[in-house]
């Protein structure tokens, strides 16, 4: 890592106490709602330790600091970055063992470690609207569907959504967009105003994930929300942890690694952070969850594919949706 | 001399502010980066989106403001402060309000359908325009009206009793005004929509809405490429400093006379045409801006119940972060209310904050830990944010102030600090009020920065309304944007008011 | 004295020249047609315009390049001279404590009421008739008690009786002062009611000064063409 100042050099010290746990997060987890406090909670018992959150964005944040930086470990990252991660050298494999992962995907990342999952999967209320069959039924569905989507370029969702199209439609995906540009209402910038306008009634569908109705089957009793399944298959989402290189509490964090993937976290994070857990068997999650509809082919690109694919799917949505 | 050291002082702090964190971006990037032609794509649209969005704005402006300042009509003051409130809007609300009225299933096209009319579509080009005029029209309506208010009575007098026709009235007392205020407005408009993003993709439709801002976001947050982001930052910040530097040189401005302040009673516009005019600016001016608000209070008023004690702290936080940018942006602008100055101070709202966030952080980190520096940061990249706004209002003011009572300074050796206290500051109360109101508002709104500053523990309102919208509580982030709302409008009512009571001495 | 040594000033059209002396104490009257420099030549000695060449001094002293507030002079403009936002006393105490401090209040009220304007210090300018305000900032003149007075017609707008007695008033705070007065008016009554001297601005030149009886016994063509 370069450093941008001399005076920056001379200022190695971190800060974190000797009893601290620093966990870098995104926003959403640290709020009530999220995951955080729950995290916090049931760590703090089993560690005698301090955990304490930094929410922001992950990975600018990072790579700002290189390896000055006081994270230990880092919570929340997505496959989208996973390659930049990577590579910076900034992370340390976590050591955990993969065995109890209940992924619909074999994963044997030694560094990026998943804690849960979901699937891209466009929502719709059952009571406005006949769900498309197929990914194919949806393209030829009638104009008059109207759909909000996120942008790949600022949301990681929508991101998801361009990898999937890509890997439905291959050399095609430009047409499929085509296709569907009539039907899209707009493009937003990330998911919560993708989701505000499905809510308000703007749209019939909206670009979510698979789990997305849990929330309403959980939290609002509401059965109507559901997320449309296509047999073509859905592309993979998974979040994940890793331990951070430079920490100056590598036992702390080794425990927080393994702390993941225990019945403790995993039971916890379904209704925590709405996704599905990474390690935890079906006829453990919480009920709601067990109602979901899932799909049966999941699709998924490796980090490399990913990043040899990214601009071409970018570029097919663009071209696609400027017609 | 003491003034003048002041103002560079201030000038230079701005300076450091704003080229600061880019050069500390740059440093860190190791250079400048690529720039594709979809960004030089984006450099076109976003041009054409602010021009237009700051031409309608203006333009829609004008009217409303010229009805304003010769009618009084019960509640008026009401709707002025009522109608700077879009302006204040954290961008969601403000599109939320927006899609419920002139959305698929928002009240226009219930009104369409009933007729059996076709659906209006509002996403495309002309929706982001339109959410620009909405966002901006209370801002170029409220600094056109505060010229209007400094037109001297004598010369309302004059024409009255000329006997002008509205033709020879218009050329002689409304144009020069406008030539001397809308390039100003205009360009202070076309700046902020420069770096517009979240409005512009939502209401865009789709990936032909790109601006440069969405690209910057792309390159720091996706692709961690700060060579390209400082790249496309200073590409719009010479975009703002052009539009600025333009409208300086098409702006007169010449002497307008010693202003009292006062309510000047006005004799144009007395025939039915002018009054149905003028009625007809306001009603439509009240509907367009006021209609979405309600709809924002409306679906806010259930979720307010839903509110748990960690927005109210997130409430109070941002209390603090408005009151400390407006005190600073207001010192910071007395200093810079010069031609200059103000010049230099728009390129203060070209900055993309993402940018300005990340040179921040590069520059604070080798001396403190950034995140316990979150409010203070917040707080000054508002103030500077704010900082064009306030010198918009606050120049012509000033400047009419020094040309009005400089010789008497001179004549009676007033010390700098005298003027300062006896003069300058009582005289420029009014704008001052109307400024810290829009600091305090915008400050209070503003998510700005705060992503990579972000501690759990000191949150902001605006913040938490998008944490709530992400754990899936639409109607509790409705209730949050409704207080977040009533906390912008009340900041801004009662700096307003304050400047304005007892001013019309 | 006050020297105008071959002093020029710019003005829109052409350039102000004046080369003359005026003694100390003297009241002066400026005479002319509109247009012709009259005001110019008052800003130029009270430091709000450049003197292009030549020098002016007072008491043998230079202030060509002084700045306004380094001059001798206190002026009186045609309007706006009181701070209209603040109480008359308060206007007045800025004579006396240029640094806004608590002014000396009773030697205020001593000066309000030698222009007959005693309790009126708590005032407010804008209540007060055109009269009054004139009264009001005379009362600032003879706090300030500096040995040069311009007045720049600023009673221009008030009724012949009215003007006479705020005449006879700068007369009054002169004398006490021992103040030269120099005073820009159109009006050749005013000059006859209260100069010793009438200096005439025309065609480019401010002439030196001339007796008042002389002047009017006598008056030069460029002033009969004036009168018409």
């Amino acid at each position: 890592m370069k450093a941008p100042t001399l005076a920056a050099g001379l200022f190695l010290a971190t800060q974190a106490s000797a009893q601290t746990l620093t966990v870098y997060a995104p926003d959403y987890f640290t709020s009530e709602w999220g995951p955080g406090p729950r995290i916090e909670e049931l760590f703090e018992a089993q560690c005698a330790c301090e955990l304490e959150f930094k929410p922001g964005d992950l990975l600018p944040r990072l790579m700002l600091e290189g390896d000055r930086t006081e994270a230990d470990v880092v919570i929340g990252l997505n496959t989208d970055v996973t390659k930049k991660a990577r590579e910076s050298g900034l992370f340390a494999p976590h050591g955990v063992d993969l065995s109890g992962l209940t992924l619909p995907i074999e994963w044997t990342d030694d560094v990026f470690l998943p804690f849960n999952y979901g699937h891209t999967a466009f929502v719709y209320d059952t009571t406005r609207l006949d769900a498309p069959a197929s990914f194919d039924a949806l393209l030829n569905a009638p104009d008059d569907l109207r759909l909000v989507i996120q942008d790949p370029r600022s949301s990681i969702s929508g991101l998801a959504l361009v990898l999937w199209v890509q890997s439905v439609y291959g050399d095609k995906a430009q047409e499929a967009w085509e296709k569907l540009a009539p039907k899209i209402v707009t493009v937003t910038k990330g998911w919560s105003e993708s989701y505000g306008l499905f809510t308000d009634g703007e749209a019939d569908m909206v670009l979510s994930y698979t789990t997305s109705p849990a929330y309403h089957i959980i939290a609002e009793d509401d059965e109507t929300k559901k997320a449309a399944i296509f047999p073509e298959g859905h592309y993979f989402m998974v979040e994940l942890a890793a331990k951070v290189a430079s920490t100056d509490e590598p036992e702390l964090a080794q425990q927080f690694m393994d702390f993941i993937l225990s019945h403790d976290f995993q039971s916890m994070i379904a209704t925590g952070n709405w996704s599905i857990p990474a390690a935890l068997d079906k006829s453990e999650w919480p009920e709601g969850f067990q109602k979901l509809d899932l799909p049966d082919t999941v699709l998924f690109y490796s980090e490399d594919e990913a990043a040899a694919l990214r601009d071409q799917a970018i570029e097919a949505w663009r071209a696609g949706l400027s017609q | 001399m003491a003034r003048r050291s002041f103002a560079i002082i201030a000038g230079l702090a701005l300076a450091a502010c704003t080229l600061g964190p880019i050069l500390a971006v740059l440093v860190r990037a190791g250079g400048f980066g690529q720039i594709s032609a979809a960004d030089w794509q984006a450099v076109r649209f976003t041009l054409v989106q602010a021009a237009l969005s700051a031409g309608f704005s203006v333009a829609c402006g004008w009217p409303v403001a010229r009805a304003l300042a010769r009618r009084r009509f019960p509640g008026r003051g009401l709707l002025v402060t009522l109608m700077g409130a879009p302006f204040i809007l954290p961008v969601i609300v403000a599109v939320m309000g927006l899609i419920a009225v002139f959305g698929q299933n928002g009240l226009v096209n219930a009104g369409l359908g009933a007729l059996g009319l076709p659906k209006l579509d509002i996403y495309g080009l002309h929706g982001v325009v339109l959410a620009h005029v909405f966002f901006n029209l209370p801002l170029a309506t409220r600094m056109m009206l505060q010229a209007e208010l400094a037109i001297p009575s004598e010369r309302f007098r004059l024409a009255a009793s000329l006997g002008l026709t509205p033709r020879a009235y218009f050329r002689l007392i409304e144009w020069p005004l406008i030539l001397r205020i809308a390039p100003g407005a205009f360009a202070v408009i076309f700046v902020i929509c420069l770096t517009s993003f979240a409005v512009a993709l939502t209401l865009g439709g789709g990936p032909r809405a790109t601006t440069v801002e969405l690209a910057i976001f792309q390159a720091m947050r996706f692709e961690f490429d700060l060579g390209r982001a400082a790249m496309l930052s200073l590409i719009q910040l010479a975009l703002a400093l052009s539009a600025g530097l333009v409208a300086l040189k098409l702006s007169r401005w010449d002497g307008f006379g010693l202003g009292r302040g006062r309510a000047v009673a006005r004799w144009d516009g007395r025939g039915r045409l002018g009054r149905s005019i003028d009625g007809l600016a306001v009603m439509l001016a009240a509907a367009f801006l006021l209609v979405p608000l309600g709809a924002v209070i409306w679906k806010g008023l259930p979720g307010l119940a839903l509110l748990g004690s960690d927005t109210a702290r997130a409430a109070l936080h941002s209390l603090m972060v408005a009151l400390g940018s407006t005190a600073l942006c207001l010192a910071w602008a007395l200093p810079l209310a010069t031609r200059r100055g103000e010049l230099w101070a728009l390129s203060a709202i070209a900055l993309s904050p993402l940018v300005l966030g990340a040179g921040l952080f590069l520059l604070l980190r080798p001396w403190v830990n950034p995140l316990d520096w979150a409010l203070p940061v917040t707080g000054l990249v508002n103030a500077l944010m704010a900082l064009p706004f306030a010198l918009r209002i606050l120049r012509p003011e000033a400047e009419a102030v020094t040309r009005d009572f400089g010789r008497l300074r001179a004549t009676l050796r007033l010390t700098s600090w005298a003027w300062f206290r006896l003069v300058w500051l009582p005289r420029l109360r009014r704008p001052l009020g109307f400024a810290g109101g829009l600091t305090a508002a915008l400050a209070m709104g503003d998510l700005g920065v705060i992503a990579l500053f972000a501690d759990p523990d000191r949150v902001t309102l605006p913040l938490q309304v998008y944490r709530l919208m992400g754990a899936y509580r639409m109607e509790a982030a409705a209730g949050a944007a409704l207080l977040l709302l009533m906390c912008s409008l009340a900041l801004f009512w009662l700096f307003d008011r304050g400047g304005r009571v007892g001013a019309d001495v | 004295m006050l020297t105008f040594d071959k002093v020029a000033v710019a003005m829109d059209q052409g350039a102000l020249n004046a080369d003359f002396s005026v003694q100390a104490g003297r009241r002066v009257a400026v005479l002319g047609p509109s247009g012709a420099g009259k005001s110019t030549l008052l800003d130029a000695v009270a430091g709000f315009r450049r003197i292009d060449s030549g020098a002016l001094s007072w008491a043998g002293t230079e202030i060509t390049q002084r700045a306004p507030e380094q001059r001798p002079v206190s002026i009186l403009f045609q309007d706006g001279n009181l701070f209209p936002h603040l109480s008359v006393a308060r206007n007045l105490g800025l004579a006396l404590r240029p640094d806004g401090g608590r002014a000396d209040a009773r030697k205020v009220e001593d000066a309000l009421e030698r222009v007959g304007l005693g309790g009126y210090g708590a005032r407010m300018p804008g209540t007060l008739s055109g009269g009054q305000q004139g009264r009001a900032a005379l009362a600032r003149v003879l706090l300030m008690a500096r040995p040069v007075i311009l007045l720049d017609e600023p009673f221009a707008a008030l009724g012949p009786a009215l003007k006479a007695e705020m005449l006879a008033l700068v007369s009054e705070v002169a004398d006490r002062l021992g103040a030269l007065v120099m005073m820009v008016t159109h009006d050749p009554r005013d000059a006859q009611r209260f100069a010793d001297d009438v200096v005439l601005v025309a065609e480019g030149v401010a002439q030196a000064p001339v007796a008042c009886d002389l002047f009017f016994a006598d008056p030069p063509k460029a002033f009969r063409a004036y009168l018409g």
